[in-house]
């Protein structure tokens, strides 16, 4: 067999191959969620950490994580919990307390997978 | 020369959503042959549109009007490579699966095709990762050696040698197979082994 067969029959081996239609969705939603998240929970954040220095330290903490490559999971492991956090939550303030929360402790939990 | 304008966040969005559709299939594809399961290939093709969302803009002004595949296929390369150290894993072997399913067989064809595919699957995972993945990237995505290169970091001549070894490899692997439950020629996996060895050193 020439080498032309040959890779004839590599091409025919390695056919690309299709993604399922599901994970076409996952990641458009994901990016979608991205984008809202900029507008919704970090507004939150803001509201609650700026009245209370002692809180500043948190979207310090968020800021530093975000400057890393694992903002995006971050962020979409608090994003995908969000609905629990408005359903306990008395007032806007605590929503953002727990939001808050919730990021510096993903935050914790991914910072060592990136060393 | 003056800088090109800014692009607003609604144009990168949208361009960035062509990319992501132009470039699903070969993102996933690249991450299937490379993980070997589907699984995997999912959570590393959805990271690595992640990443590139993140870099996006940079890119885009640091790729002087180049295609931005090859950005894509390195930051899958990267992801696959990190999570490989991270779970300390080697591909499964189940890589068969994925050009079976999607290789158009007659029936008189259908047995005898697959054997021959597996064979030659079964060789590609025996290659050394870097030949490997230059052979996913030119026949599984049909990338140029340019577009190879600059997913590899290496240069065009590099890249070529590269290919021609990894081919050379396979030939010599898929030919030394045993017929089903001998056992493997030893000599020939222990002179493609100093091959590779030459090639790094």
């Amino acid at each position: 067999m020439s080498t032309t067969e040959f890779e004839e029959r590599l091409r025919a081996a390695l056919k690309p191959v299709d993604p399922p239609e599901d994970l076409a969705h996952r990641v458009e939603r994901t990016l979608v969620s991205l984008t809202e998240l900029a507008a919704d929970e970090l507004e939150a954040w803001e509201l609650s950490s700026m009245r209370d220095p002692r809180n500043w330290v948190r979207p310090a903490v968020a800021a530093v994580v975000g400057a890393g490559a694992g903002t995006a999971l971050v962020a979409l492991r608090v994003r995908s919990r969000h609905k629990r956090r408005r359903s306990q939550s008395v007032d806007l303030l605590d929503l953002a307390e727990r939001t808050v929360r919730d990021v510096a402790d993903e935050a914790r939990k991914l910072l060592p997978q990136r060393d | 020369m003056s800088e090109p304008p800014a692009r607003s966040k609604t144009e990168l969005d949208r361009e960035f959503s062509e990319l992501y559709r132009s470039h699903l299939r070969d993102v996933y594809s690249y991450a299937y042959y490379r993980v070997g399961n589907h699984h995997d290939a999912e959570d590393l093709t959805e990271q690595t549109f992640l990443q590139a969302y993140r870099h996006y803009e940079r890119a885009l002004r640091e790729s002087d009007g180049r295609p931005l595949r090859p950005w894509l296929i390195r930051i899958a390369h990267n992801l696959a490579a990190n999570f490989y150290r991270d779970r300390a894993r080697k591909p499964q072997a189940a890589i068969e699966d994925a050009a079976v399913i999607s290789a158009p067989h007659t029936t008189e064809t259908l047995v005898e095709g697959r054997e021959e595919l597996e064979e030659i699957l079964a060789g590609v995972r025996q290659l050394p990762d870097d030949r490997r993945e230059a052979l996913i990237m030119r026949f599984a995505l049909g990338m140029d050696n340019r577009e190879i290169a600059r997913a590899l970091g290496r240069t065009d001549g590099a890249t070529k040698v590269l290919l021609h070894r990894a081919i050379k490899q396979l030939e010599g692997i898929v030919n030394a197979e045993p017929p089903a439950g001998a056992p493997r020629d030893r000599a020939a996996d222990a002179s493609e082994a100093s091959g590779a060895a030459r090639e790094r050193g």
